[in-house]
């Protein structure tokens, strides 16, 4: 008896998951559904699950829009994503490092001033750091987009923790060895944390990617917008095309899911190695 | 600290005379040596932690003392003080007896009523199933787990002009229709506040991913022999097995994922902001704090000093909640 309770918990867990992993998928349905479909069928009383036809042309149109400049917000959410992403991993990784392991007086002082900033909200410093940023003549570059972002309590926080629990034996060899902090860090440390390294870049380079507030102040030409802040201005627009507006949606999400599938297993690798909860 | 600029050599052979093997009591080293600390390993840490130091501090701490400083005066359409009336605590007093403020503060808190215990138990039920899998575990956890992938802006397109598109017809009305009941215009349908509903999915949808991979790799620390003990005490599978092994042994992870779904859920700006505002403006029901203070700060009033107030206040009260619970559930212990 107890094996068939057994099997009817199973099998309940694999409908209730296989359930949720529906409802999960859904908005990313309707996101594609919505984006193949004509305005008619979007807005139409008698809605249907599946569009009554399939608009591809929707694709194209939706990049000769002159209202959204949707080719050059996709190169600068690139630029800006990839920049921040190096500049952050690299930063970071370097603080994480000699927080965890150069043995300094008021490590864990400094250490808890950067972790302090977590709990900073955005609305404390947003005004500020939008006159420094501007002061400096950074408003629509890339630098302005970039720079201020590059240091995130979070990641360094991360790496710290991760370089904590990180073999010592490793390092010690190549300290007998004959190499500095410097030299120990680029040659042992990096490439065996290369997990890591995956899942903070990961995590970044969507944070960077899916950034609003700040792309939204700072990107203030049409030049410098970001794909979301070309979407956004796009809601907010007098003649709302829905199918362009759920079609470009679409494809502003269509790099990250790519780069998401292909290093997801690094991310979960990275979270499971870096000792978040210890 | 100028005398490290030879470069990374001088460290790895730091001359003996400068680091005596045994340090001389009576006698004390000169100041420079003693900046560097032993083998030169006060330099070394900040040349790895100095940069990233100096930005946050640029980028996070000046703005900050700023944001502090302009509070004290009431600074409209300016973030230079000069020039404006120095009004000492005059916008701390009007900030705490304003009821549009303790309302968003009402606001906050409520919506972590909701969305703390309900991504926590999202996530760590969906960590579970998924991790007893034995076929397309692989797949289960990125379908989860992709929504991680989405931002508010186009999460919010599709549920405010998708799922819960309350002017036209949509998916949950749709639904409700197939059991016979009438649409509802979600967003703005205050009594019974159906907009929490569409608040709180969108960031469930969007965050339980997450959480459940920092659950998932909690459950793949939890050692198989306990699970074996647990077997030989007489602990049933299931129920017995996850109250007395499974979520003890979840204890830190668990501290981590409050601590984090709190400070985000103060942080909440964004799906409340691409929600609720449309061209005719914000609604005053369910502005959180962020969101109101982004209106009397950057809205027609520019009251950047009133807002800065806001803003400090509500730094103070972060800053108190987590020091709060991160003594309460005895986080840092381990590094002391």
């Amino acid at each position: 008896m107890d094996d068939a309770l057994t099997r009817a918990g199973r099998a309940l867990r694999v409908v209730l998951l296989v359930a949720l992993a529906l409802l999960f998928l859904v908005p990313f349905y309707l996101l594609v559904r919505n984006g193949l479909a004509t305005e008619r069928d979007i807005t139409a009383p008698d809605w249907t699950f599946f569009p009554r036809v399939l608009q591809w042309s929707n694709l194209t149109e939706v990049f000769q829009d002159p209202n959204l400049p949707l080719g050059r917000a996709l190169l600068n959410s690139t630029l800006i994503a990839v920049s921040t992403t190096a500049g952050t991993v690299l930063l970071a990784s370097l603080a994480g490092y000699g927080l965890a392991r150069i043995p300094y007086r008021h490590a864990n002082a400094v250490f808890y001033a950067i972790l302090g900033t977590l709990m900073v909200p955005a609305a404390v410093t947003f005004v500020p750091s939008f006159v420094l940023v501007s002061s400096l003549g950074w408003i629509s570059t890339l630098r302005g987009l970039v720079i201020p972002t590059l240091f995130s309590a979070f990641a360094c926080f991360i790496f710290r923790q991760y370089f904590l629990g990180f073999p010592r034996e490793l390092e010690d060899a190549a300290r007998v060895d004959g190499l500095g902090y410097w030299r120990t860090y680029w040659r042992i440390v990096v490439p065996n944390a290369r997990p890591v390294f995956a899942a903070v870049g990961t995590i970044v380079f969507i944070g960077a990617w899916n950034a609003f507030l700040w792309p939204l102040v700072i990107g203030q030409d049409q030049e410098a917008w970001t794909v979301q802040v070309a979407l956004s201005t796009f809601t907010t627009a007098q003649n709302l095309n829905l199918h362009e507006l759920f079609v470009a949606a679409a494809v502003s999400i269509a790099p990250l899911v790519v780069v998401f599938l292909l290093l997801q297993r690094y991310i979960v690798a990275g979270v499971e190695r870096s000792g978040i909860d210890d | 600290m100028t005398v490290g600029g030879s470069g990374g050599a001088v460290a790895e052979h730091p001359p003996p005379s400068r680091t005596p093997a045994v340090p001389d009591a009576g006698r004390r080293r000169p100041l420079g040596a003693r900046l560097l600390g032993p083998q030169r390993r006060n330099l070394w840490f900040w040349a790895f932690v100095g940069p990233f130091a100096l930005g946050l501090g640029l980028f996070t701490y000046v703005p900050l003392a700023w944001s502090v400083y302009l509070s004290f005066f009431d600074a409209h359409n300016t973030v230079s003080p000069s020039g404006s009336d120095f009004v000492g605590l005059g916008n701390y007093t009007a900030m705490v007896t304003n009821e549009a403020f303790l309302g968003s503060l009402g606001t906050f808190a409520l919506f972590t009523v909701f969305i703390v215990p309900a991504t926590y138990a999202l996530s760590l039920g969906l960590a579970l199933m998924v991790n007893r899998l034995r076929i397309a575990q692989a797949f289960f956890r990125s379908v989860f787990f992709l929504p991680t992938a989405c931002s508010y802006v186009v999460a919010a397109v599709i549920w405010k002009l998708s799922i819960f598109n309350g002017v036209r017809f949509g998916l949950a009305n749709t639904v409700l229709g197939w059991f016979g009941a009438d649409g509802t215009a979600w967003l703005s349908t205050t009594d019974p506040p159906w907009y929490w509903l569409v608040i709180v999915t969108v960031r469930l949808w969007l965050q339980a991913g997450f959480y459940m991979i920092l659950f998932l790799a909690g459950l793949q620390r939890i050692s198989p022999q306990l699970y074996e003990a647990a077997a030989v005490d007489g602990a049933r599978p299931g129920w017995q097995t996850f109250r007395y092994v499974t979520f003890p042994q979840l204890r830190a992870t668990s501290v981590a994922v409050v601590l984090l779904l709190v400070i985000n859920a103060f942080q909440a700006f964004d799906e409340f902001y691409n929600l609720l505002s449309d061209a005719r403006g914000y609604p005053p029901y369910a502005r959180p704090p962020l969101v109101y203070l982004y209106y009397t700060a950057l809205g027609r009033d520019q009251n950047l000093g009133l807002g800065s107030a806001g803003a400090v206040i509500l730094a103070l009260i972060i800053a108190l909640a987590t020091v709060v619970q991160a003594r309460w559930f005895g986080l840092g212990r381990k590094e002391e």
